[in-house]
């Protein structure tokens, strides 16, 4: 069978570097312009909560980012996942540009998450609350890879280490979510948290949903422009790299 | 206007919170940029210098 | 099956050779389970509902300490490569690798458990499910941390970030077990946590010997 052009042409670093390069000035545009909206929306437009009062506007980055940092650790877990079974370099570099944008991610959630925490429930930190146990775990699963990948000196075997101990994270994470959202169920009642229920109003919801795709579109953003950097980095030596950098020169 | 920065009371939260996601997002936009510039800095000084040829090299015996 | 035996069998001589580094983590595990009464001041009526925590984190840190070595002394002195070669499916050698370990490292500490137990005020009628949890788990906790250090088996300072690598994937066995263990000290029905400790372990078994492979042959290439 033979694969189509376009399929060879994604394995292609330089291809890549170009084409993410084209399309990383609109990405950046549309994510400033979704997350300014949704961000005014969020702050200003959208009437206060009945129960939380202004608090509530966590709401607008706090879910977003979280859901954020797991999807950057599947996208980072499958690219590693291609790149080991396949041995498609860019497969590995997007594994690796995506691990610090996922890791930083996940901080992000567990600093807003605590901030929204302490007016409404009270405290900073509830070690016992399923979710902030499920993304520590997972910030300690990107950290765990990139210090794997930092203790090899070839990359070629810090590629296929670390893919191997991120398809089998990936595997785990789902365990673990279930897991302690288990766990939690039989220490306390269900405590429910308003952004758990569907039932969420109108003029919330669309700012909501805007921020879930202005930072959808941002973290494409920031990974394909880590990726061309790690392009850069891994094809440093190439011929096309330097005719590029010449080019530069003048 | 200084409602809107009271946020009920709530303001440190509410604006910390959006203060560290903006620094996180803008974090990230600059280590990718500070990541290619140096890359294309040593890309310039390398000069090709550990290029892996990928066509094998014939040698024919004189 | 054979195959699977004579390296179990190897590999149980080899430790009896050097009992005293098998101990180490027996040894651990006691002095860690003393230290956390010393630091917590449990009173008599936390002492029990601290046990069970602490004789699992215990359980699973001594897990670490045994197995992070497993393929550390056969890499060094090139038996892991002689191994790799042979037609013995790697993925065997793997399970009976860590087969072997369990035995001489965990199997002694399950048998230390009940009298820690009782230490920590633990009725008697706790002690089944606590020892049916623990062989549950540990075949997990041996298969996670063997992936760890295949993983950094030709790392120079490996074991140090074999913790971190592996901790965060044993939290779930973590949960389960510990859990099992709460419910059997309050008489509550127990099968729910035993099934799923059964269900990790036999994906842990099944799946994981042919990622630790992978890992060692990346590893050792």
């Amino acid at each position: 069978m033979r694969l189509p052009r376009w399929f060879h042409l994604l394995g292609s670093p330089p291809f890549i570097y170009k084409l993410a390069g084209k399309v990383t000035p609109w990405l950046g545009v549309i994510s400033c312009v979704l997350l300014a909206i949704g961000a005014y929306w969020g702050l200003v437009i959208a009437p206060p909560d009945r129960v939380q009062g202004e608090v509530y506007r966590v709401l607008f980055i706090h879910p977003q980012i979280a859901y954020v940092s797991v999807m950057a650790y599947v996208v980072m877990a499958v690219a590693a996942g291609i790149g080991y079974v396949w041995r498609i370099k860019l497969a590995h570099a997007v594994a690796v540009t995506a691990a610090p944008i996922g890791a930083s991610f996940t901080a992000c959630a567990l600093a807003t998450g605590s901030l929204w925490g302490r007016p409404t429930w009270g405290t900073y930190w509830q070690w016992t609350d399923p979710r902030i146990m499920s993304e520590t775990l997972l910030l300690f699963l990107f950290l765990g890879y990139l210090a794997l990948r930092a203790a090899f000196e070839d990359r070629d075997k810090a590629d296929r280490v670390s893919a191997i101990l991120a398809v089998v994270g990936v595997v785990d994470v789902p365990i673990i979510h279930y897991s302690v959202i288990w766990w939690n169920s039989l220490h306390q009642g269900p405590s429910i948290m308003k952004l758990d229920k569907p039932s969420i109003a109108p003029e919330m919801l669309t700012p909501f949903l805007i921020m879930v795709l202005a930072f959808t579109v941002c973290f494409l953003w920031l990974l394909l422009n880590g990726l061309r950097a790690e392009i850069v980095e891994r094809e440093r030596d190439s011929r096309w790299i330097q005719q590029l950098v010449e080019g530069a020169n003048g | 206007m200084n409602e809107f920065f009271r946020m009920g009371g709530d303001g440190t939260y509410v604006w910390s919170a959006y203060g560290v996601t903006l620094a996180v997002l803008l974090l990230n936009v600059w280590w990718a940029r500070w990541r290619h510039r140096s890359a294309l800095e040593r890309a310039r000084a390398s000069n090709g210098d550990n290029r892996v040829s990928r066509r094998p090299t014939v040698r024919t015996i004189e | 099956m054979a195959p699977f035996l004579s390296i179990v069998d190897r590999d149980v001589r080899i430790a009896a050779r050097r009992l005293s580094e098998a101990a180490n983590p027996l040894l651990f595990f006691v002095i860690v389970t003393t230290l956390f009464p010393l630091a917590l001041s449990p009173s008599s009526d936390e002492i029990r509902e601290v046990g069970t925590g602490v004789l699992w984190v215990s359980t699973l840190l001594s897990s670490l300490l045994a197995l992070e070595g497993l393929f550390r002394s056969d890499a060094d002195d090139g038996s892991l490569e002689q191994l790799m070669l042979s037609p013995v499916p790697l993925g065997v050698t793997v399970l009976a690798k860590i087969t072997a370990h369990w035995l001489i490292t965990i199997l002694p500490l399950i048998a230390l458990v009940p009298i820690l137990a009782l230490s920590y005020s633990m009725p008697i009628t706790a002690l089944p499910t606590m020892f049916y949890a623990l062989m549950l788990a540990t075949p997990t906790l041996s298969v996670l941390v063997a992936l760890g250090a295949a993983l950094t088996v030709s790392l120079r300072r490996g074991g140090a970030i074999v913790g971190l690598l592996v901790l965060p994937l044993t939290a779930p066995v973590l949960i389960f077990g510990t859990r099992a263990t709460d419910f059997g000290l309050h008489d509550q029905p127990t099968a729910g946590p035993l099934y799923l400790l059964a269900a990790l372990a036999a994906l842990a078994l099944a799946l994981g010997p042919i990622a630790i492979a992978a890992a060692l042959r990346v590893g050792m290439e």
